[in-house]
Parts: structure tokens; C-alpha cells; sequence
């Protein structure tokens, strides 16, 4: 079957504007009488909860954190892109777009991306009137940064913490909606299943994390604002708590699953030090913008890294890509580390980092300037690994930390199930297989504040939605197979502890699905998947009891949903015989090791069909057209 | 690497309405890199091994941003050090042998859930009674047609750097959100956009803080000596002086 992303006709730069002046409205005395769930308040959920409680919905909104302002989104350091052109140096929309286009590797929708660039000055605007403190200029204009790969100064920043003011910025929107009646926040409540009635979205089943009891919400839509999957690795940048629960129920419900197999590989992390390491910790890669990435030119070199002299020094980003040196996009910044490593010359105990070296900034620019533009990051820097950046080099090396894939959404941000909408990270739309740095922020921010008022509008407003209440048949259908579910877990009385299973799902999707991949790897993966899967059922251990807080409960039930999700993952790895962006298949790559696109054949996006456990999943594809962005391959050298 | 071996004495209470009490522990195989809360990981899988329920507590991104991991150790919000949270805690602070005292952020105004879990409902409150700037999405001028000087924005941004933890409160003798309150206050009244709802603002938001059971401030500044992000008790000048503005101005 072929999918249809329902992209407007019509030119590239006016399809937005003229799908919005044709699109349905919902009359302001009526959108009261409209409940909206939304599930997840990081930026995506937040920004999109109170602006369609601004617009008059009744919107009850959802996280499994203790507080809305907590949600992950609080974690990202860099920035935020917007075509502003600030700084007069060539930037535009269309450039942004091409930009996101091209460094996704040509598998991200044109459409979508153009219309995330043209909104992505609208986001700037909205949060300087929050409240949001950007970085300014002495004379009080808004400062910007060039930022991961891209060759014009674009990035809006609020020193190393962006991430955490913008949604600062969309929480306190979010509570002044709460404080205005139209908003209602759920804390501590995990969304477990979709109720589907009438082939519609129309309420979810949550559990209360607190007193375990579970709950219904009817609605007249469902929105998914959850967040990637980057934890099926085990080891990521993400949060303990993310995971991909809420996108997988809705798969089983029938949403398709687009590119799973799109994991980004971020290449600044502080390195793992052993085998408690609960998660990684990203260092912005805007660090890259100054330091300089290194390795001992011989392996098993064991001098201290004052004592190699340049000589001895191989900068091999610079060496490899003298257009954009260190800034390279992630994936093959990532890659390259890998290669180095894999080589023998990787630094430090494990033999598994490289070396981001300040040593040049200072110099050139003083330390206190250093200290402006990265103090809190060096400090978490000194903080964790116990050195000093400031005169020894940070020892870095890449890490899971995006998920490029996520449920299939058409133009409106629909998935193929009606009244299920996905934003943010949790839909796989503006992407491709590659992220650029400091778009997550704007894409979450767009999707809500932007995009969804009128593509929801559009489906309340032209759908005739009958009255469904919570004691309708599904509902009960859906919390007794979430209650067998729980009650299964705590009965299972095996002898391993989730994080066992769980890290030894990581450790194969690490492996085989991770920086390269290869066929035979794949098809291995798949069988150990299928095995880990089955003795997950057999001999996990859960403790404690189902009606109380019990974070082991919540933990195994988010890991038995990674264990039937790293099947799609798998599969979808394997199905595709090209190379492109994260997604480096051995078999497929240039001369000079960089990835080999096969635009004949998989020019498309890859969703998959949930046909029962231990089925077959079916693989659905919507085909990608480029008009505006030429298909080239990629060159940063 | 080598390792240790620490004894971790926590606060165990199953429910809000049961008593709880101090259980001791012995944790094995702890190294230096560990964080705090990889060492309650390494308690907690002792626990699954032994069947037995492990110790709740809240954790979420790990580097010291989501304000999520918050408990007292060794009588110390966030345990001993300056200028983190629990989870950027390393057990190089401690050695082979140490005992440390884990207990819950306590306060009236955040009743224990379970274990190390309370509830910070709370601020939320607090926030959703004031703490923001009224604008509608698609409502704003351009962002450069408000010119903020680099100072008052680095100023902001100092106070807006709160995470909410709520280590402020369970630092003062007088369980006083008062650093926590004149933070927000702060950031919103350094900027030009926060300045039409200043008075309302600082008005209902110590409203809230007080019904919500907050202490008086101390003055003793404990709340800034363990505040992961070393927020100013300076904000704390601010909030008073806006608030005493709106009170003789008879808002």
C-alpha cells in the first residue's frame, strides 16, 4: 500500500498559507465543548496544550513527571534554529529548509520541512514576548551562534540551558491556561493504551502512578507528545523516564510506525566509565564550534595528552573535511569517532573516546571568554568525569541521542488512525535520518505552537464526532488488557531485574543497529531480539505492589514495550539497502567511507503495520518527492 | 577502579497515611564515578534480587536540569557540595565505609508520597497563580523590536535558571518557598515584557505561597547555600520590594 502524506498542492512556499485559508474552523462560543488530550508537556505537548486552551478547547494534559516542567525537552543545551537572518549572512527560509532537507540525507518530507522553516521565526517571536532570556548584544538585539554544520548564524540561544528556558517559557503559558480554567494538568499519570471507537481516537487509558488505579479520558482527540525512543538502547542522552510506550500502544492500535531503524548517534558525550552508568550525559555540540577534535596519530599511544605534540596529532575531522572541520553534521562526526576508535587510537581507560581540545580557544580568545560561551558546560564537564577542561582536553564520544522516527503523521500531523495526532519527537515527519543541531527545539515548538491549533481545528471542525463517554465498551476493553498486562509482570517472579533485560536489549540494538550496521548483524538481531523478547516474558522479576508508587512496575512495563518495538527497528534497518544519515549500512557506502543514498529504491518513508506479537510487521511506504531540493549526495568535505 | 562499600540508612514509608522509619542498608561494589543515584540503582537491584520493594525516588535526566531527584543526604539537600543535585552527586564525595543519612525534602507543603517521594504540586501552584506573561501565541512583535540589554538579560536568566527542586524549602528552618517565589518574580520583573501584570503577579504568587503552607523567610540564607543552580538570595530583595510596592499601592 502506498501512503498519502496529504501535502498541499500548489507551490512550496504558499502551500501553508493556502492550506490555512481553506482549512476548517471551529467556532470560538464551540471549542469549549471540545476536550483535547494531550500526553507529554514537553515542548510539543506544552507549547500545543496551552495554545489550544488559549483558543478556548478543554484540554487535559498529561506526564508521567511529578511536574510539567520537567519534561526532557528541559535537557537540551545548544539552541534553537530560526531563518531570522539577524546577522545579514545569507540566511532565508529557503535555506533553513534546504539545510534540514540535506543534512537529513533527502528521507525527511518537503513539505513539512518548509513550512517548520517558515514558522520558525513566528517560535522566536513568541518566546522574547514569554519571557524566554535569550542571549543578547550589548546593544540589545538578539545574539546568534552558528550551530552543527550549518554555515550561517541561525541559532537562538539562552547561554547553555536553551532548552530549559524555552519550556520554561511554554510551561508558564501552560499554567496561565491552567490558571484561566482551560487547561487541566494530570501529573504522574502514564498513558497505556488508546481507545479507539468508530475507527477514532477518542480517549486513552492512564495509570495513576501514585495509587496505581488506572483512568479513562474520553476526547475528541488524542495528541502524542512523548518524545523519541532513544532508550531502547539502554544507554542514551535521554531521561530515565523516556520511553516508548505511549507511541508503541497506539501502534498496536493500529498506527503506523515510520523509520524506527533512525536512531541519531550525537557525537559529544562524556564517554561511559562502567557498567552503573545509568545514561550519558551530551555535551552541547556547540563546544564543537571552538574545540578542536583529536587522536594520537599511532595507536597506543599512552601519553598524556600535553605530552603529544601536533605532530604526533591527528585533528581528523579537519584532515577528512577541510570545508567544515569539526563541524561536520553529527552522523558523520559520530561515524568518524567510531573509525578512530575501531582503529586503536581511541583515548582514555576504555580506549573508546576522542579528545575535544580547548587549548586553541583560550589561547585565541582568553579563558574568560571561554568561560561565557561554555562555563556551565564545562563545569558538568568537571563535575562528572572529575578533569579540567580548561587544561586538559574533555574526552568525548557519541552516544544515542535522537530518534529521528516515530509515528507515521500525515501534512496536519494525523496519523493514519483519525483524531490521533503526533507532534514533536514522537512523529517522524521534518527529519529524514539525520537531525541538525538545535532543530528539535524548533520542530516541538512549531508543531504546537504553530501547526497544531489549525490542523486540529481543521479535524474537529470537519468531522462529525459522536458523544463517546467512558463507560463505553472500549474503554473497558482497554483497561483490562492493561490490567492483565500489569498483573502479568507482577506475577512473572523470574530471576533477572528489568534493568538486566533491558541493558541486554541495549547492548544488541547498540551493536547491530547503532553506527553501522550490516545484513548479517541484522538478521542476528532479529533472532536475539525474538530471544530476549521471549525470556523477558519467562524470567523477569518485578517487585513491589500494583496499587502504590512502584517505579519497578512502570520501568517493566515501558521495557516490555522496547522489547516488541526493537523487532520494527530491526526490520526496518534491514529492509533498507542504502546508506543515509544515521543509518550507515557497510555494504553501501563511497570510496572514501561516507554513505551511498540509493535514490531508485528508497527514496521513501517506511512505516510498519503492527500485525500481532510475533507476527510479521507489514511494511507500508510513502513515496518522497523532491521538487525544491535537488537530490544530491551529501559533501561536507 | 576500586571500590567501596557505604552504609545508606533511607527513610522507608510505603504510603502517604503510613508511618515511615530509617532502614539500613550495605551497598557493594560503589565506585567513585557513580553518581548518588546510581548507588540508590545499584541498592535498589539488591533489593529486586532479595525481592523485596525498592526505594522510590524521583530521577529523571540525570544532569542536573529536570529539578526531578531531590532528597536530603546526610542532612544536606542534595547531599554535601555546592552547586548541584542529587543526581550530579559523585561518590567520590564519600568513602569506603561512610554512612549516609538518605531522607525525603520535608515540609509541610510537600507531603511524602512514598519513600524518597513527595509531592511539589505546589509550585505548580504558585506558578499557575501569576508566574508567566500573558501572550497569546501569535500575538508577538518581532523579537529584535524589544531591545534588552545584554546585563538585564544575563540578569534574568540568572533567576530564570530555577529548576524547582524544591531544596529551598527543605533547607529553611521555616520550610520557606520564598527563594523559589522571588526567582520567577525576579526573572519576569528584570524584563521589559513583565512589566504590565508586575503587581498583580507578585501579589497572587505570595498569596498562593501561603496558602500552600510555606513558611516565613528565615533570613538565613541556607536556601541559597544548597541551591543547585546558587540562585541569589539578592531575587529575594526584589520580591520583597515589588510586593511591598503592590501592597502600598493598594493592589
Amino acid at each position: 500500500m502506498i501512503l498519502d502524506g496529504k501535502v498541499p498542492s500548489g507551490p512550496i512556499e504558499a502551500k501553508w498559507n493556502n492550506h490555512k485559508d481553506h482549512i476548517n474552523l471551529v467556532n470560538p462560543a464551540n471549542r469549549r465543548k471540545h476536550t483535547v488530550i494531550v500526553v507529554g508537556t514537553g515542548l510539543a505537548g506544552a507549547s500545543a496544550a496551552a495554545s489550544l486552551g488559549e483558543l478556548g478547547y478543554n484540554v487535559l494534559a498529561l506526564t508521567i513527571l511529578d511536574s510539567p516542567r520537567r519534561s526532557h525537552s528541559i535537557a537540551a543545551q545548544g539552541g534553537i534554529n530560526a531563518a531570522k537572518n539577524y546577522k545579514n549572512d545569507g540566511d532565508s527560509v529557503f535555506r533553513l529548509f534546504y539545510d534540514t532537507i540535506k543534512g537529513g540525507d533527502y528521507r525527511a518530507r518537503e513539505g513539512n520541512v518548509y513550512r517548520l522553516a517558515q514558522v520558525s521565526v513566528d517560535i522566536i517571536d513568541q518566546c522574547v514576548a514569554q519571557g524566554v532570556p535569550f542571549a543578547r548584544e550589548y546593544g540589545g538585539l538578539l545574539d546568534n551562534r552558528s550551530f552543527g554544520g550549518a554555515q550561517v548564524s541561525r541559532t537562538f540561544y539562552a547561554r547553555g540551558a536553551t532548552g530549559q528556558q524555552l519550556l520554561i517559557g511554554a510551561y508558564s503559558a501552560l499554567m496561565r491556561q491552567v490558571d484561566a480554567g482551560s487547561v487541566k494538568i494530570l501529573p504522574r499519570r502514564e498513558m497505556l493504551d488508546l481507545v479507539m471507537v468508530g475507527g477514532r481516537a477518542r480517549g486513552i487509558v492512564c495509570r495513576n502512578l501514585i495509587t496505581g488505579q488506572y483512568e479513562r479520558y474520553a476526547a475528541d482527540a488524542v495528541l502524542l507528545c512523548t518524545g523519541g525512543y532513544g532508550n531502547a538502547y539502554y544507554l542514551s542522552t535521554n531521561a530515565g523516564n523516556c520511553n516508548v510506550t505511549a507511541g508503541w500502544r497506539c501502534a498496536r492500535r493500529g498506527a503506523y510506525f515510520a523509520n524506527p531503524s533512525f536512531a541519531q548517534i550525537h557525537p559529544t558525550c562524556i564517554p561511559e566509565s562502567g557498567t552503573h552508568q545509568s545514561k550519558l550525559t551530551l555535551m552541547s555540540e556547540s563546544l564543537r564550534n571552538d574545540g578542536r577534535v583529536w587522536v594520537p596519530k599511532q595507536g597506543g599511544d599512552k601519553r598524556s595528552a600535553s605530552d603529544i605534540p601536533e605532530s604526533d596529532r591527528d585533528y581528523y575531522l579537519e584532515r577528512r573535511y577541510p570545508a567544515f572541520g569539526n563541524l561536520v553534521p553529527r552522523d558523520v562526526a559520530s561515524r568518524a569517532a567510531k573509525a578512530v576508535c575501531d582503529e586503536g587510537r581511541g583515548v582514555g581507560a576504555t580506549g573508546r573516546s576522542v579528545y575535544l581540545d580547548f587549548a586553541d580557544a583560550i589561547k585565541r580568545l582568553g579563558e574568560d571568554v571561554v568561560r561565557e560561551r561554555y562555563g556551565n558546560l564545562f563545569d558538568m564537564y568537571q563535575h562528572i568525569s572529575d578533569e579540567n577542561p580548561y587544561r586538559e582536553p574533555m574526552r568525548i564520544y557519541p552516544a544515542v541521542h535522537y530518534t529521528m522516527g516515530g509515528l507515521w503523521v500525515d501534512y496536519n500531523l494525523m496519523s493514519n488512525l483519525e483524531g490521533l495526532f503526533v507532534l514533536g519527537e514522537a512523529n517522524f515527519s521534518d527529519h529524514g535520518a539525520n537531525r541538525l543541531g538545535a532543530s528539535a527545539l524548533m520542530q516541538g515548538l512549531a508543531d504546537g505552537y504553530f501547526v497544531i491549533p489549525y490542523t486540529l481545528g481543521n479535524y474537529i471542525g470537519g468531522t462529525k464526532l459522536e458523544t463517546v463517554t467512558t463507560d463505553h465498551d472500549a474503554f473497558k476493553e482497554a483497561q483490562d488488557s492493561v490490567d492483565k498486562r500489569v498483573k502479568g509482570l507482577l506475577a512473572a517472579n523470574g530471576s533477572k531485574s528489568v534493568k538486566e533485560h533491558h541493558r541486554g536489549l541495549g547492548r544488541v540494538l547498540w551493536d547491530r543497529v547503532g553506527m553501522a550496521r550490516n545484513r548479517d548483524g541484522l538478521q542476528q538481531a532479529l533472532k536475539e531480539v525474538t530471544a530476549l523478547r521471549g525470556e523477558y516474558q519467562q524470567n523477569v522479576r518485578v517487585v513491589g505492589k500494583g496499587e502504590t508508587i512502584n517505579k519497578q512496575l512502570e520501568y517493566a512495563l515501558r521495557v516490555d514495550d522496547f522489547m516488541e518495538f526493537a523487532d520494527i527497528m530491526v526490520r526496518d534497518a534491514l529492509d533498507r539497502e542504502e546508506s543515509c544519515g544515521c543509518h550507515f549500512r557497510e555494504e553501501y557506502q563511497t570510496e572514501d567511507g561516507e554513505c551511498q543514498r540509493n535514490d531508485g529504491d528508497y527514496a521513501y518513508v517506511a512505516a510498519w503495520e503492527f500485525k500481532g506479537r510475533d507476527k510479521e510487521p507489514a511494511l507500508l511506504k510513502e513515496p518522497l518527492e523532491f521538487k525544491s531540493a535537488e537530490l544530491k549526495q551529501r559533501n561536507y568535505k | 577502579m576500586s571500590t567501596m562499600t557505604v552504609k545508606v540508612r533511607v527513610w522507608r514509608q510505603p504510603s502517604p497515611d503510613q508511618e515511615g522509619r530509617l532502614v539500613d542498608y550495605a551497598v557493594d561494589n560503589v565506585v567513585a564515578d557513580m553518581s548518588f543515584v546510581e548507588m540508590i540503582d545499584v541498592l535498589n537491584e539488591q533489593l529486586v534480587a532479595k525481592g523485596e520493594d525498592t526505594v522510590a525516588f524521583d530521577s529523571d535526566c540525570r544532569e542536573g536540569i529536570c529539578g526531578s531527584c531531590g532528597c536530603v543526604v546526610n542532612g544536606v539537600p542534595h547531599g554535601p557540595g555546592t552547586g548541584k543535585t542529587a543526581c550530579q552527586l559523585f561518590m567520590r564525595a564519600f568513602t569506603d565505609g561512610d554512612t549516609l543519612v538518605v531522607e525525603p525534602f520535608r515540609a509541610k507543603a510537600f507531603p511524602v508520597l512514598k519513600d524518597l517521594c513527595v509531592d511539589r504540586g505546589a509550585f505548580d501552584r504558585i506558578i499557575a497563580a501569576g508566574g508567566y506573561i500573558s501572550a497569546n501565541t501569535g500575538a508577538a512583535q518581532d523579537g529584535n523590536q524589544m531591545l534588552i540589554g545584554k546585563d538585564i538579560a544575563e540578569k534574568a536568566f540568572d533567576a530564570a535558571a530555577c529548576i524547582g527542586c524544591g531544596a529551598c524549602v527543605a533547607a529553611c528552618k521555616n520550610a520557606s518557598a520564598v527563594l523559589f517565589v522571588s526567582a520567577k518574580v525576579a526573572h519576569l520583573s528584570y524584563l521589559p515584557q513583565g512589566q504590565p501584570e508586575r503587581t498583580r503577579r507578585v501579589v497572587r504568587m505570595v498569596e498562593q505561597m501561603e496558602k500552600e503552607g510555606f513558611g516565613a523567610c528565615s533570613n538565613e540564607g541556607e536556601c541559597e547555600a544548597v541551591c543547585p543552580k546558587e540562585i541569589s538570595t539578592l531575587h529575594i530583595q526584589i520580591l520583597q520590594r515589588d510586593y511591598l510596592r503592590a501592597v502600598l499601592r493598594g493592589a
